[in-house]
């Protein structure tokens, strides 16, 4: 199968299709060694990150991934008729340029370029940005009528915020402190911020502190190539560098060795397998890492408890159209940001019938050589609204979504109907179904779930979580980063380990 | 290796995380944040060639000590007495 959706997607798991997923077949891994330093669970940009950074620190690494695809939810499928659909290409900061230089490869970073056009529709504003802190200022000063100093200030404040010292201000209450009553400036500096990490204004200020410094300041950037490309360079680096690396293998559990103090990672099992580890990095969702995949009494309860209260981020919808060979569409921009609300507020960006969706233009510079177009839509959600339904309304839901949305995307391109020869939706559920997230989490957790994250191998020496968690560690630049920071949690640990094991004489 | 050559081997590294930087005029009791464009990533990256190159070890809760040249060498002068420059 090359596609990651089966046709008209979005069948749950329990309806038998294994699209993507299948049974670990034992010969997936005959030819693996019986014990690694590292083994890293999935292959999101976490996982892949810090196993390129293992493998290249020498170590010997084995990454595991229960799909036919690498990459986790940065990923892509194609469809008859030479469709390609990038699932979370929308747009990422400048510092994924650095990071790919660093970790990956001076060829990724080179082909990391910018969005050439960002537009806000919305009753409120309507118009363009480069998306750089100064045009921020800008449109607030000029279109929007805040005073300079007021927006300075505002600025400065964020670059204050101090992670250690977090004031308990929610995004809400900050907006209100620096633009009270100001709803079109709030929707301004909350929407794309939203749409890229989930949180809301109830989150906490220090969340949109943090990325608000790194994410709206100096433009949006994407892959040149698109999705596939990128994953496929990055999985010929990671064999470059000795990482054995396999799909279509799922991992059951953990393997813990007890001890008197604490259990310390020792392997991961795959159905009888066992395969034996130094250390075990996972990138599956914080929770059923933790909740299902180690042997509770390793935990102290507190811990659990802890674990258990963490709240997951929402998941997404999408509509994917795709234009018939030879068509072709003027330039809009390659981002629009759309709602026909009067006014903003966090839950309605989760809404079943929203009336928010975000445009991703894809025009034949996403992949050169290709002479397509496709279109993106994506909207927030909530699993719960999703998960209940009989598969006739769910289906009925899915065609009322793409109705809808193609009746906004005419008006922002009119007569693309007519070009359009594939349109098909996803769902929370489809999310859930190709990620494993529980509740089918776009982005991770919420802020708690970073203190578990960062100090899961203080429960489990030699056991580490690295993945969207926080809202800060979230998107592609935030999850590769992250799985980074992890590696060098745990080279320490085996640099530390391999010195005790030394004998003295 | 001396103080001279652990900080030519810091120079080295950081070389190597951020290439576009002129490090010749690097002053020694100056922060590097504050003379190139360096973030917490790349701190972190030179705790890691540090490790990889020198096998020496900084823990976390000294990353502070990394913040001047000058810092860098008297905290890792101890460390980094035995080791052999172009490691
Ligand atoms: C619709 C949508 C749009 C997005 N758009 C953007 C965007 O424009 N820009 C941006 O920066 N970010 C975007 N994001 C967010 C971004 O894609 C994610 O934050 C990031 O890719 C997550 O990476 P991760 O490392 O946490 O792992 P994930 O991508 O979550 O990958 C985890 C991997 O682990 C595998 N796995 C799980 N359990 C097991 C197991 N037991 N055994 C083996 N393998 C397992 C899964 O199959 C998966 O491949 C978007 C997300 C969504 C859903």
């Amino acid at each position: 199968m090359t596609s990651k959706h089966t046709t008209q997607d979005a069948r749950p798991a329990h309806s038998g299709s294994t699209g993507g997923h299948s049974t670990p077949s034992s010969d997936r891994l005959a030819s693996i060694k019986d014990h690694y330093d590292l083994i890293v669970i999935g292959s999101g940009l976490a996982g892949m990150t810090a196993a390129n950074v293992m493998g290249r620190n020498g170590r010997s690494v084995l990454l595991l991934e229960s799909h036919s695809n690498y990459g986790g939810l940065a990923t892509w499928f194609k469809r008859r008729g030479g469709h390609i659909f990038d699932v979370s290409l929308h747009g990422f900061p400048v510092g994924m340029k650095k990071t790919c230089r660093k970790y990956w490869s001076q060829e990724i970073a080179d082909d990391i370029v910018p969005l050439d056009g960002v537009r806000f529709v919305n009753p409120q504003f309507n118009l363009e940005t480069s998306f750089t802190r100064d045009d921020f200022t800008r449109i607030l000063v000029e279109e929007l009528g805040q005073e300079l100093e007021q927006v300075e200030s505002f600025y400065t404040h964020l670059r204050r915020m101090d992670f250690y010292d977090d004031s308990g201000q929610t995004v809400g209450e900050l907006f209100e402190q620096f633009f009270p009553g100001r709803n079109d400036v709030h929707r301004l500096l909350m929407e794309p911020i939203s749409y890229a990490n989930g949180s809301t204004l109830d989150d906490p200020a220090i969340t949109y502190g943090i990325v608000f410094s790194n994410f709206m300041s100096k433009g949006v950037y994407t892959f040149r190539g698109g999705t596939d490309q990128l994953i496929a360079r990055m999985r010929r680096e990671l064999v470059s560098n000795g990482v054995d690396l396999r799909n279509h293998v799922t991992v059951d559990r953990i393997r813990l060795e007890p001890g008197a103090e604490v259990w310390a990672a020792k392997g991961v099992e795959v159905g009888e397998r066992f395969i034996a580890a130094d250390a075990v990095l996972s990138n599956a969702n914080l929770k059923s890492t933790i909740l299902d995949m180690l042997d509770p009494a390793a935990l102290k309860p507190e811990f659990l408890e802890e674990v258990r209260a963490v709240r997951l981020n929402n998941s997404s919808c999408q509509v994917y159209f795709g234009l018939r060979d030879g068509a072709t569409l003027p330039f809009v921009g390659d981002l629009i940001f759309t709602s026909t609300r009067e006014t903003f507020d966090s839950p309605s960006l989760c809404d079943m019938h929203g009336e928010s969706r975000t445009f991703s233009f894809y025009y034949p510079k996403t992949r050169p050589g290709s002479e397509r177009y496709t279109v993106v839509a994506s909207t927030n959600a909530r699993y719960e609204d999703w998960a209940e339904l009989d598969q006739v309304s769910y289906e009925r839901e899915k065609q009322r979504m793409i109705d809808e949305t193609l009746a906004c995307l005419e008006g922002l391109v009119p007569g693309i109907s007519a070009d359009i020869e594939h349109a098909e939706a996803a769902t929370p559920r489809t999310f859930k179904f190709y990620t494993r997230h529980l509740g089918g989490s776009s982005f991770g957790t919420k802020f708690e779930g970073l203190r578990p994250s960062m100090e899961l191998h203080e429960e489990v020496p030699g056991l580490y979580h690295a993945g969207s968690v926080g809202i800060i560690m979230s998107g592609w630049l935030g999850a590769a980063n992250y799985g980074v920071i992890q590696a060098s949690k745990i080279d320490s640990y085996l640099h530390a380990r391999a010195l005790s094991a030394t004998p003295t004489t | 290796m001396n103080r001279e050559e652990i900080i030519q081997a810091i120079k080295d590294i950081i070389t190597t995380i951020a290439p576009d930087e002129d490090l010749s005029s690097l002053t020694e009791g100056e922060r590097l944040r504050d003379q190139i464009e360096l973030d917490s990533m790349d701190f972190l990256d030179i705790v890691m060639e540090l490790r990889k190159r020198y096998g020496v070890q900084v823990p976390e809760d000294d990353y502070k000590e990394l913040a001047t040249l000058e810092g860098c060498a008297n905290y890792l002068l101890p460390l980094m007495a035995n080791a052999t420059a172009n490691a």
